[in-house]
């Protein structure tokens, strides 16, 4: 592995071991002096087009637990928001020496420009990119619902929502079949890419019928700007037919459990009483996050792939 | 003026024949032809083509000259084989006035690579509004008869029906780059599973569709002529093909790349591969390819678009659509149409020559390789390969799609009305 770009580059192989290390690392994380040494001197740029407070701390948290310098490059107050182009962007963080370059981008595909231009040599971590991938969250995703349910082989996770501008949800879907969990995506069908018949997954339009067997419910961010492009008639409408509220929480098996990659429209995709609800894994979420990135900073800048997940000495 | 002998050429594949070149016509055409004052061009093993016509050129001047000139995009037609070339009208500013026109048509005679005819815009500022000065442009020294607003659609039906109408004065066509405009906001390549994988905004085959439809019946309708840009689709390729059987004056192009690229080179995200229509599916290129053969595409057009580096060198969805062509259009109509069994070197001069004339309504270009015919001629290797180097063009733009394939031919010499501007496969000083 030397990019982290798409879930779907990962094979089941390199994804076990991503998740197997950050098993150990959450270990690390909870113990009273949370640093280990492994990435001394070398160095971790978060490289944010795009405003995500959350997952931009979720990494800085993550490289600094692992004691590489950071630096934190953001679209706001640097040159980027005078129209530097992503090019020249490139060959600074190259000048600087970056070994790894985490990129959050408004526009798909961006982290790939950076990764196959030739203009820098570091590695390059996708943070989200437009509507194409975040596989960093799914990762996290995959590692929480590990927690809760075990082995994901043959586990039914329904992901519900606004799947043709998410991001989450294409990573989701890629590596959770990579795992050989089995993904249902229900959305209304205008939100549905096209194609999505050849992807990895089921579809539904009718999301009653994919909760009684469902061991974990992925509920996606949906924008109530959607309705002007008449992806929607209404919030409202949206809501009933696919908003998952106490009823639908009802109809789960008891040991299911509910996601949200946040932030969460409470009262649009999600009611706030099952937000709030024993089931609900979100805050949980947050905290693998910091887990699972360092496992991935780890694995992309400590050397060979095939390393030990974590010297001994250090855990 | 000097006479050229070409020795040994073999006409459009069908004839080996010396062809005796004097004062810009074609003298004579034999075997064994002697002239003691003709330079002699040895051209055994050399296909002689007609002037290449290229229906669709982006020069890019007046108003990105930091893209395309009309002396640069002139030069690079000739080292393609062309002899001329239809100057797309969304310049800066935009060619909807006589003055522009003739501007563009100037630039072309001083440059004298190859016959620049200026395309007029169909509505004010490509605006889509109202109608630019049809007549006017008709009327003025460029003699305009193509018109369109290409990388704007017309797509206000009236519109459309009264520009069809209009030109008809005047033995007008309009060439329509077929696009629904709300079926394509944001639209950033094709619609397909690959689009959704991606997350890049897809440009469905129906928004093409839909408007040649349309356009084929407006055209039946107010019985006119219609010409459809850069057909990209399947589907399309029916419309057309049912619309000439059922007897509507409408003809089509295809561009070099929908013969060869498909979608997923956009797997890359390198922007080098963004286009207007976007590359289609594999399905698709077969499809475009079967209907060039059998005539349903009329013609190959180069939708030759040049843009500077800065403009490709960035993300997909921020980068500039358009790719280069009239450098490598012939090697890949040789590649997908004539070394595939598709197409016979006189099929090749039917869509790359006689045709898009006849369509663009030029008297001089386009004609056979007889006596006493202007003499426009492509010499041309269909045994040479290259490999594309895009630094190694006339363009002064390098967002090549075709960098370091390997393509079929090499175009030996071209001849401007018996000058030569390519000769040796080099690019020949001109004293207009
Ligand atoms: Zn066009």
């Amino acid at each position: 592995m030397r990019h982290l770009l798409s879930a779907g580059d990962l094979s089941r192989d390199e994804a076990i071991q991503i998740l197997d290390t950050a098993e150990e690392l959450l270990n690390v994380a909870s113990r009273p002096i949370k640093k280990l040494p492994t990435l001394r001197g070398r160095t971790v740029v978060n490289l944010f087009y795009e405003d995500s407070t959350r997952t931009r701390i979720s990494f800085e948290a993550a490289a600094k637990r692992l004691s590489a310098d950071v630096i934190n490059f953001s679209a706001k107050g640097s040159s980027v928001s005078k129209g530097e182009s992503l090019k020249d962007t490139a060959l600074t963080l190259q000048a600087m020496g970056a070994d790894a370059v985490v990129i959050r981008h408004h526009l798909s595909g961006a982290p790939h420009r950076l990764a196959s231009s030739g203009w820098m040599h570091g590695a390059i971590v996708n943070a989200g990119d437009g509507t194409h991938e975040h596989p960093t969250q799914a990762l996290l995703d995959a590692f929480t619902m590990r927690r809760h349910l075990g082995d994901l082989t043959d586990r039914r996770i329904t992901i519900v929502g606004d799947v043709l501008h998410s991001r989450v949800a294409r990573s989701n879907a890629l590596l959770l079949s990579t795992l050989g969990a089995e993904v249902t995506l229900v959305a209304p069908p205008t939100l549905l890419p096209v194609g999505v018949e050849k992807w990895p997954v089921h579809t539904t339009y009718d999301l009653d019928s994919a909760l009684h067997k469902a061991d974990a419910v992925m509920m996606l961010r949906v924008q109530a700007e959607r309705m002007q492009n008449a992806y929607f008639p209404s919030a409202r409408e949206y809501s009933r037919r696919y908003g998952l509220d106490a009823r639908r929480m009802g109809m789960l098996p008891d040991h299911a459990i509910v996601m949200h990659p946040g932030p969460m429209n409470r009262g649009m995709e999600i009611s706030a009483e099952v937000a709030d609800s024993v089931r609900s894994v979100i805050v949980e979420q947050v905290t693998n996050g910091v887990a699972v990135r360092m496992a991935v900073l780890y694995l992309l800048l400590s050397g060979s792939n095939e390393s030990d997940p974590i010297p001994e000495s250090l855990v | 003026m000097s006479a050229y002998l070409i020795r040994n050429a073999n006409i459009l594949g069908e004839q080996v024949a010396d062809i005796l070149v004097r004062d810009g016509v074609i003298e004579s055409i034999g075997s064994a032809l002697a002239a003691d004052d003709a330079t002699v061009v040895e051209a055994k093993g050399l296909i002689a083509l007609p002037g290449l016509v290229d229906i669709h050129t982006h020069l890019r001047e007046p108003g990105r000259e930091d893209a395309e000139t009309v002396l640069t995009g002139s030069q690079a037609a000739a080292r393609g084989g062309y002899t001329a070339v239809f100057a797309m009208a969304n310049t800066e500013p935009v060619a909807d006035t006589a003055g522009v026109v003739e501007q563009v048509w100037r630039l072309g005679k001083e440059a004298g690579y190859v016959d620049v005819q200026p395309v007029g815009a169909v509505t004010v500022g490509l605006a889509g509004e109202r109608l630019a000065e049809l007549g006017a442009m008709a009327d003025s020294a460029a003699q305009v008869r193509v018109f369109s607003d290409d990388g704007k659609c017309v797509h206000d039906a009236v519109l459309m029906r009264r520009a069809l109408e209009y030109v008809k004065a005047f033995g007008g066509v309009i060439a329509q780059h077929a696009q629904e405009p709300r079926l394509t906001e944001g639209a950033q390549m094709n619609e397909g599973e690959l689009s959704g994988i991606l997350g890049l905004t897809g440009w469905p085959a129906v928004a093409e569709e839909a408007i040649i439809a349309r356009d084929v019946l407006l055209t039946a309708h107010v019985d006119s002529r219609l010409h459809v840009c850069h057909l990209s689709t399947k589907g399309s390729v029916d419309i057309v093909r049912q619309a000439k059987v059922r007897g509507v004056n409408v003809t089509a192009e295809v561009t070099p790349h929908h013969l060869l690229l498909t979608d997923e080179l956009a797997r890359s995200y390198n922007p080098i591969f963004k286009v207007n229509p976007p590359l289609r599916t594999a399905e698709d290129v077969e499809a475009v390819r079967a209907g060039l053969a059998d005539g349903t595409i009329d013609v190959v057009g180069t939708d030759h678009a040049p843009h500077p580096m800065e403009d490709k060198e960035c993300e997909w969805s921020s980068a500039a659509f358009g790719m280069l062509g009239l450098e490598e259009a012939l090697g890949v109509v040789q590649l997908t149409m004539v070394d595939t069994g598709n197409l016979t070197w006189a099929g090749v001069a039917d869509r790359m020559s006689f045709t898009p004339a006849k369509i663009g309504r030029l008297a001089d270009q386009g004609r056979p390789l007889v006596a006493g015919e202007p003499a426009n001629i492509c010499l041309y290797d269909p045994d040479a390969a290259r490999t594309v180097d895009p630094y190694a063009s006339a363009s002064k733009s390098r967002n090549n799609p075709y960098a370091d394939r390997e393509l079929p031919g090499a175009v030996v010499a071209t001849f401007l009305r018996g000058v030569p501007t390519v000769l040796d496969g080099k690019l020949q000083e001109i004293s207009a």
